[in-house]
């Protein structure tokens, strides 16, 4: 049930046409590659997130579609057309800058009109004026349009900024970490409000960001990226669930890694203290006696009280379980995080809801519990 | 801790502002003497400011110092943004060292060793289309100075300035010359504007490049004092120097008002990632 | 490192470089070439007073390069005299004279500065533009007429100013001899390049996180060792510039020795005016003017080793 998005490189779109084909497309610089053979197909209207950490090259990745930066190799097809060509100045495509980039000697209204302006042939001065109102209208910022822009807050400056960049209604909207710029308290209203915004107006948007929160709240796919390459696309949930390796796994929401070789249906040698049942996924088997990982999400363990001594058997058959201690534990309301320590020395969270205790008081720190999972809940990783 | 520094501290910056304003308070105070000699006041008296406002070799003197600055602050503002623009946004290139060498020399050189090796290019037989000494070479020495103090100044300006301005012009479909007209230019304009004056401001104060290049058409006003320093002093000179004072105080003032006032930032470029 | 994208920029960028590298080669290298080529050419009584190395023909008729060595012999001849008592070496004693007057200059404006510095970068910043712009005026207004103010202060005569109050006050019965002299010449360059070294240390100073100093008397270091220890290493990147900014033209300083030294101080400066001037020698100040820059060269060289140095420690 795992490896769905195998391979990784490539994510198709499903159903949908394609908008935006990238091939084998990579960035040098220097001797290094920021970007390597990426390979990526795009939906009309679809909102993608390009997620990865610091120095992964999701930015330079996002700059070769705008233009601003000159790939080193493959090619980008929009609608069909190949975009080498096409000089950034003359891109259908518009990009919303991680700084916001509004230029500080124009207006409100100034900034949003600019890319108007460009326009060839002119548009009329009225239909711009109307044009501006109209995007300003949609960001709510109608009132501020005669103000400059370093007199508005972080938000008010990314709502300008948004603004100006939907007024050329661009093919393709670029959002470089739209958000990252906003304080913690804001951002998270912010995003819906974003991206319910980029769905009403029905634009093709590519998001880079490296809050993995961020990507999921506001993407229908995301695309991860680590050293330049893509390890795996998928929609939040398929690589919340499936995971095609520890990046990924690691990447997206917390997860318990065990490393191990594969003998059977159990996978031996990790710091687990009994050998660990899984269920191998519907593609081929995997290879007896490799090398892999288990990955297993704080929440699909279970933690029980147990007194001390007690044997931990698995009580049925395909379950993991084994005897643990609790090392620290942070109490979040609605649930708690448990940090635990295996006999091994090997620690291990788990995330357990308030309601699973009912009426009996939860262990504390340093008493004795018993874990343990089913093992389809665990995930096999190859690499 | 005292942000002040204690009353030693303190001393030292007035006796600081001292040792730099007894000086041009001695000018002024003598400028209204109504005797012959610089430094007693025998009775006030406004005839020395009188004999300013009939001096017309002083007159002619100032008007040419005037326009020669502000040519070459032009000038120096054109060469020196152009070589800003060279040395933050061209990569490495041959030669690149030795540009950023060439722009930097002329202000640690001493003025004594770039007069006279302008005066060589100038009076050289084989090239005597450049005209001789005259107006034109001292307009060359002093945009060639100038315009390494322009480039320093636009060059740090344009190296805190937001790259992303730029990009987000021509993502919007500016074409990249435009976009330095109407982006770059704007945003650097505190720049261009104090490297102007600065280079106005040096081009009036000098003396050794004008007086080495200067032909008996061409006396600067800083030629023409120097000159007249060495023939007698007459409190007119005070007088000038009066002049100068309130008019250089008063630019000052204003600039800073009109320049520092509205401190309208360019959006900050924030650490990009990856 | 970003590399900027499409060649139409880089066309654009190449003709956007032409203008000052045309400029800077044809108004200030070309002209240091003509002064090296000058220096190795014979004096003569025409217009340009001059033979230019490259003037004399060959047999063939093709030019050839012809160096007069003259000029630099006459400076290594001073410098071969230097063992001989009594021998005269005017432009030795120049080069000396510049020397020592732009390293105590130097030392001056530092000692004087620096404390200065340090108090304009610990003042309230609501006062920190006015103190500034107050070290900047003198530096606005005219160089020359700054210079003149000091002729008056020092003049030797009853009349001279701080004559004057010497004398009023009775602390001396004859007005002292204070102007041509080394000790004037030494005031008005103090004088004059202060600002120089004050704006690059406060520049410097403004920047030094006050909790570095807390945190180090917060250890129990003594205020002397937290100045040793931690102000001064740090803020050793404003003392070299500052220095630099004095010493260079300092050496070169023609105006201030002319104006307050009279006769009796003979400067580098001055020593390569007169040869151009009055003594129509430009050879012999073509060449004076490149054993400076050379002089001068070095210096640099070491002390920006060395700022490169203490700048990689902090």
């Amino acid at each position: 049930m795992n490896d769905r998005g195998a391979g990784g490189a490539r994510g198709g779109v499903g159903g949908e046409s394609v908008h935006l084909r990238i091939e084998r497309l990579g960035k040098r610089f220097g001797d290094t590659w920021a970007v390597r053979d990426v390979a990526l197909d795009i939906g009309e209207r679809e909102v993608f997130a390009l997620l990865g950490s610091s120095g992964c090259g999701k930015s330079t990745l996002l700059r070769m579609i705008a233009g601003l930066e000159t790939p080193s190799s493959g090619r980008m097809l929009l609608d069909g057309e190949d975009l080498a060509a096409v000089p950034a100045h003359r891109r259908p495509t518009n990009m919303m800058f991680q700084s916001y980039a509004l230029f500080p000697h124009m207006t409100v209204a100034g900034n949003v009109a600019f890319g108007l302006r460009q326009i060839r042939p002119r548009m009329r001065r009225e239909a711009i004026a109307a044009r501006v109102a109209e995007m300003l209208e949609l960001v709510q910022m109608r009132a501020y349009a005669q103000r400059w822009p370093q007199e508005l807050s972080g938000g008010q400056q990314q709502r300008v900024a948004l603004a100006r960049s939907l007024a050329r209604e661009p093919r393709l909207l670029l959002l470089d970490e739209p958000l990252a710029a906003l304080d913690k308290r804001i951002r998270q209203q912010t995003q819906f409000e974003l991206v319910g915004l980029i769905r009403r107006v029905g634009v093709t948007c590519i998001l880079v960001t490296h809050d993995q929160e961020e990507a999921m709240t506001m993407a229908d796919r995301i695309g991860i990226l680590s050293e330049g390459g893509l390890v795996q696309v998928g929609t939040p949930g398929e690589i919340y669930e499936h995971p095609n390796c520890r990046f990924s796994a690691s990447f997206i929401g917390e997860t318990n890694l065990f490393h191990g070789r594969i003998e059977g249906d159990r996978l031996v040698g990790s710091e687990f203290p009994q050998p660990i049942a899984f269920v191998a996924g519907a593609g081929a088997a995997p290879p007896q006696g490799g090398e892999a990982w288990l990955s297993l999400r704080p929440e699909c363990v279970r933690v029980h009280q147990r007194a001390a001594g007690d044997a931990c058997v698995p009580e049925r058959p395909g379950e993991n379980a084994a005897p643990a201690e609790v090392a620290e534990i942070a109490y979040l309301g609605n649930r708690s995080i448990y940090h635990l320590r295996l006999p091994g020395g090997r620690s291990m969270i788990a995330s357990v809801p308030a309601a699973h205790w009912g009426e009996a008081a939860p262990p504390a720190r340093g008493e004795p519990v018993r874990v343990s999972w089913p093992a389809p809940d665990g995930v096999l990783l190859l690499r | 801790m005292s942000r002040g520094g204690g009353w030693g501290g303190r001393a030292w910056m007035v006796g600081v502002y001292t040792f730099l304003y007894v000086p041009i308070l001695c000018l002024i105070v003598f400028s209204f003497t109504a005797g012959e000699i610089t430094t007693r006041l025998d009775g006030l008296s406004l005839r020395w400011y009188a004999a300013l406002a009939r001096d017309a070799e002083l007159h002619a003197a100032v008007l040419l110092s005037l326009r020669v600055g502000a040519l070459a602050a032009t000038a120096a503002v054109v060469v020196g943004t152009a070589a800003a623009v060279i040395l933050v946004r061209a990569g490495p290139y041959p030669g690149s060292r030795f540009f950023v060498g060439m722009m930097s020399a002329p202000m640690v050189m001493p003025e004594v060793v770039v007069g006279l090796s302008l005066v060589l290019l100038f009076t050289h037989p084989t090239l005597a289309a450049l005209g001789g000494r005259g107006v034109t070479a001292i307009w060359v020495a002093h945009t060639t100075l100038c315009a390494a103090y322009v480039a320093v100044l636009v060059a740090s300006r344009l190296r805190e300035m937001d790259r992303a301005l730029e990009e987000a012009a021509l993502d919007l479909g500016c074409p990249p010359l435009k976009v330095f007209f109407v982006i770059t230019v704007p945003v650097i304009a505190p720049a261009l504007a104090a490297g102007w004056l600065l280079a106005f401001t040096l081009s009036m104060d000098d003396f050794v490049l004008a007086a080495m290049l200067s032909d008996p058409g061409s006396t600067t006003l800083p030629v023409l004092v120097f000159a007249r320093l060495h023939h007698g002093l007459k409190p007119e000179i005070n007088a000038l120097a009066t002049v100068i004072v309130v008019v250089v105080s008063v630019a000052v003032l204003l600039v800073n008002r009109l320049l520092l006032a509205p401190p309208r930032t360019a959006g900050r470029s924030a650490a990009r990632a990856s | 490192m970003k590399v900027r994208p499409a060649s139409a920029q880089g066309h654009g960028r190449f003709w956007v470089g032409l203008l000052p590298w045309a400029w800077m080669l044809l108004f200030f290298v070309l002209p240091f070439a003509l002064i090296v080529s000058v220096s190795l050419s014979t004096p003569e009584l025409a217009v340009p007073p001059y033979v230019s190395p490259f003037a004399g023909t060959a047999v063939d008729g093709a030019s050839a390069f012809r160096p007069d060595p003259a000029s630099y012999a006459r400076l290594g001849g001073e410098v071969a005299a230097l063992g001989t008592p009594g021998a005269d070496r005017p432009y030795l004693a120049a080069y000396a004279n510049s020397l020592l007057l732009a390293a105590l200059t130097t030392l001056c404006c530092l000692v004087l500065g620096y404390p200065f510095a340090y108090q304009l970068a610990r003042a309230p910043e609501a006062m920190r533009n006015t103190l500034l712009m107050l070290v900047m005026l003198p530096f606005w207004t005219s160089f020359l007429l700054r210079v003149y103010a000091w002729m008056g202060l020092l003049d030797s005569s009853e009349t001279g100013l701080i004559n004057q109050v010497l004398l009023g006050l009775g602390l001396v019965t004859e007005p002292l001899p204070l102007l041509y002299n080394t000790g004037a010449v030494l005031v008005g360059m103090i004088y004059s390049y202060l600002p120089f070294m004050v704006l690059p240390l406060y520049a410097n100073l403004v920047k030094l996180d006050l909790h570095l100093l807390e945190a180090a008397r917060d250890l129990g270091a003594r205020p002397t060792t937290v100045f040793l220890c931690i102000t001064l290493p740090l803020s050793w990147r404003g003392i070299v510039a500052g220095s630099l900014l004095v010493f260079i033209p300092a050496v070169g300083e023609f105006v201030i020795p002319d104006l307050l030294g009279g006769g009796s101080v003979m400067t580098i400066g001055r020593s390569i005016w007169d040869d151009f001037g009055p003594n129509q020698d430009w050879p012999m100040a073509a060449a004076v003017a490149v054993v400076m820059v050379v002089m001068l060269i070095a210096p640099i060289v070491l002390l920006h080793r060395h700022g490169g140095r203490a700048g990689s420690d902090e």
